[in-house]
């Protein structure tokens, strides 16, 4: 990408109209988040030097805002990132064998993703879902009280 | 028991998160009296003192308090924030809240806005709540098109403009000045204070900062007094709190119930136990807070006081039930590794300290470990405490000096040659 859609730039103004005129830094995390989810979920140089230019803030800010958070991959990923939590209550619930089970079930061990980019799979902290333990975030869902059987059903639903 | 009477007033309704539904449990009448009547602001303060409502994020700071330190009168911009950025672990509390009863939480925002002459908020969402989020949003609109939010509300000349913000996953932005760069578009670093956000917060303006629970439960206790809230909980404890029950029992979720509960009828309310299992241990309000072990808990109400008298604290009410199966160690090396994976890194003492904690943690569960290294653990955490500019260092060594404190022979055992 050379430059931001109309689209894309449109959608960014209506985050930018959230904050002070001359505070156009605050729309830069949501920006990431857009553009990431537009790319396939996952940031590129390219992008964040466009949000840099359109927000007007230094390249190296962003770099700083896109590195310092999770939820941003600064490197290809799956057309879809499993995010099993493995944090107290959830390992008190069993996520280690949630966890042990989709690494076998794809193949691949945590942080991978698999050879035809269709799932990445991560160990996440806490999503603030531990009444549903083991729990796990695909895309924008949550998927709670995880049991084998459960993860054989939400996995062949996905595309 | 009394449940479900003030954040979760509306669960029962069916889609109980509709402007609508929170209109007929009796929603923005608190509101809309405010405006009509143009309430002292120090009258609202007054009751929120008399309530003795503390802030639910996990500090437990008096609301009324925090509220008097900006004053309507004062010049320039100020603001209002909503931390909805949940992530102590064990917390699923207020993502309970933007689910069901978000406008609850938009009524409360709005009276503080109000109180404090500030006519802009942010409610700042962890990035993570996509749905819950969407929830929000749908709330915002809903109140704005209803004349509820925006310029003039409601033809009192108060204006008061509201809008949902995103984070992008990182704990550490649940600390209310990291929060706050974050909400400025930095990384989420927490800062120095003084200068505290009531002087010097989002932009560098008088800002108020509460959590949701507790947005959320301002609209009921002005509704039915101050008084009233107090006398359902204890002295110095008041009212009601919501705790989010996780771990080894039989139905874990979100309890609404007083303060001043014994700990054992939360434990029935949760189910009891679960496979018929004994109690062991208990994390009574989130990771960050010392655990206690079941011998303790007999006595134990939960409400600030009791917890602390306990050597605990209430937190943010996240209670996380380990039953004789767990291994302490294990616990606490998932829990050591979160904080050594969340530090933001500004101060020495937790950036490293963390790190150590974790890898000597680590060492000792794989049997590596030397009994000398039980000493040295509560020794950096013990140098931690302290010694950061945010609470996230104590947090950290909190943990790791009550584990070993109460349930040091199983660190031992772990130990080769440890006799």
């Amino acid at each position: 990408m050379k430059s931001l859609t109309p689209e894309v730039c449109q959608e960014i103004d209506k985050l930018l109209a959230k904050y002070p005129a001359n505070q156009r830094q605050s729309a830069v995390i949501s920006s990431l988040m857009l553009v990431q989810n537009l790319n396939r979920g996952s940031l590129t140089t390219e992008l964040m030097d466009l949000i840099a230019d359109y927000i007007r803030m230094p390249k190296v800010a962003v770099y700083e805002v896109a590195s310092f958070y999770s939820m941003f991959d600064l490197q290809p990923v799956g057309r879809h990132k499993i995010c099993v939590c493995t944090n107290i209550s959830c390992m008190l619930m069993g996520s280690e064998q949630v966890v042990d089970y989709l690494q076998d079930k794809l193949g691949i061990t945590l942080g991978q993703t698999t050879p035809d980019r269709k799932f990445t799979l991560k160990s996440v902290e806490c999503l603030a879902a531990c009444g549903g333990a083991p729990m796990m975030q695909i895309g924008d869902h949550y998927y709670e009280n995880l049991s084998r059987d459960k993860l054989d059903t939400i996995l062949a639903s996905l595309e | 028991m009394l449940q479900n009477q003030i954040c979760y007033r509306t669960l029962h309704l069916p889609e109980s998160w509709t402007l609508k539904a929170y209109e007929s449990a009796g929603g923005y009448q608190v509101w809309r009296k405010i405006l009509r009547e143009q309430t002292p602001p120090e009258q609202i303060i007054a009751e929120l003192k008399l309530s003795s409502l503390r802030g639910r994020g996990g500090a437990g700071f008096p609301t009324g308090l925090k509220w008097s330190f900006i004053n309507r009168a004062a010049p320039g911009q100020k603001y209002v924030v909503c931390n909805s950025d949940e992530g102590e672990p064990g917390t699923f509390k207020d993502r309970s809240i933007l689910l069901y009863n978000p406008h609850q939480m938009i009524e409360g925002m709005a009276i503080a806005g109000y109180v404090m002459g500030a006519t802009v908020g942010y409610n700042y969402i962890r990035g993570e709540f996509v749905q819950p989020g969407a929830r929000a949003d749908a709330a915002l609109k809903e109140a704005y098109a209803a004349g509820l939010l925006g310029n003039n509300i409601l033809n009192s000349g108060f204006d008061f403009n509201l809008y949902n913000t995103m984070g992008a996953g990182a704990y550490i932005c649940g600390e209310e000045t990291a929060l706050m760069d974050s909400l400025e578009g930095k990384k989420g670093l927490p800062r120095f204070k003084p200068p505290f956000p009531a002087a010097h917060g989002v932009y560098g303006c008088p800002t108020t900062i509460n959590n949701t629970e507790t947005f959320a439960s301002v609209p009921v206790i002005l509704e039915k007094g101050g008084q009233w809230h107090l006398e359902h909980g204890k002295p110095n404890n008041g009212g009601f709190k919501i705790f989010s029950v996780s771990g080894h029992v039989n139905k874990p979720g979100n309890y609404e119930i007083p303060l001043g509960t014994p700990f054992m009828e939360l434990l029935e309310l949760a189910g009891g136990m679960r496979d018929g299992k004994k109690l062991k241990a208990v994390i009574p309000g989130g990771s960050s807070a010392p655990v206690l072990p079941a011998s303790m808990m007999q006595d134990i109400t939960m409400d600030y006081d009791c917890l602390a008298k306990a050597g605990t604290m209430l937190g943010s009410g996240a209670v996380i039930i380990m039953d004789e199966s767990t291994c302490m160690v294990k616990v606490l090396a998932r829990i050591s590794e979160f904080y050594a994976e969340e530090s933001c890194g500004q101060c020495t003492p937790c950036r490293e300290g963390t790190g150590w904690m974790e890898r000597m943690l680590h060492r000792i569960l794989a049997g590596q470990g030397q009994i000398s290294d039980l000493d040295k653990l509560d020794q950096v955490a013990a140098n931690i405490m302290g010694r950061t500019i945010c609470a996230l260092g104590d947090a950290a060594a909190m943990p790791v000096r009550s584990f070993i404190k109460h349930f040091r022979s199983e660190f031992a055992a772990y130990i080769p040659n440890a006799g």
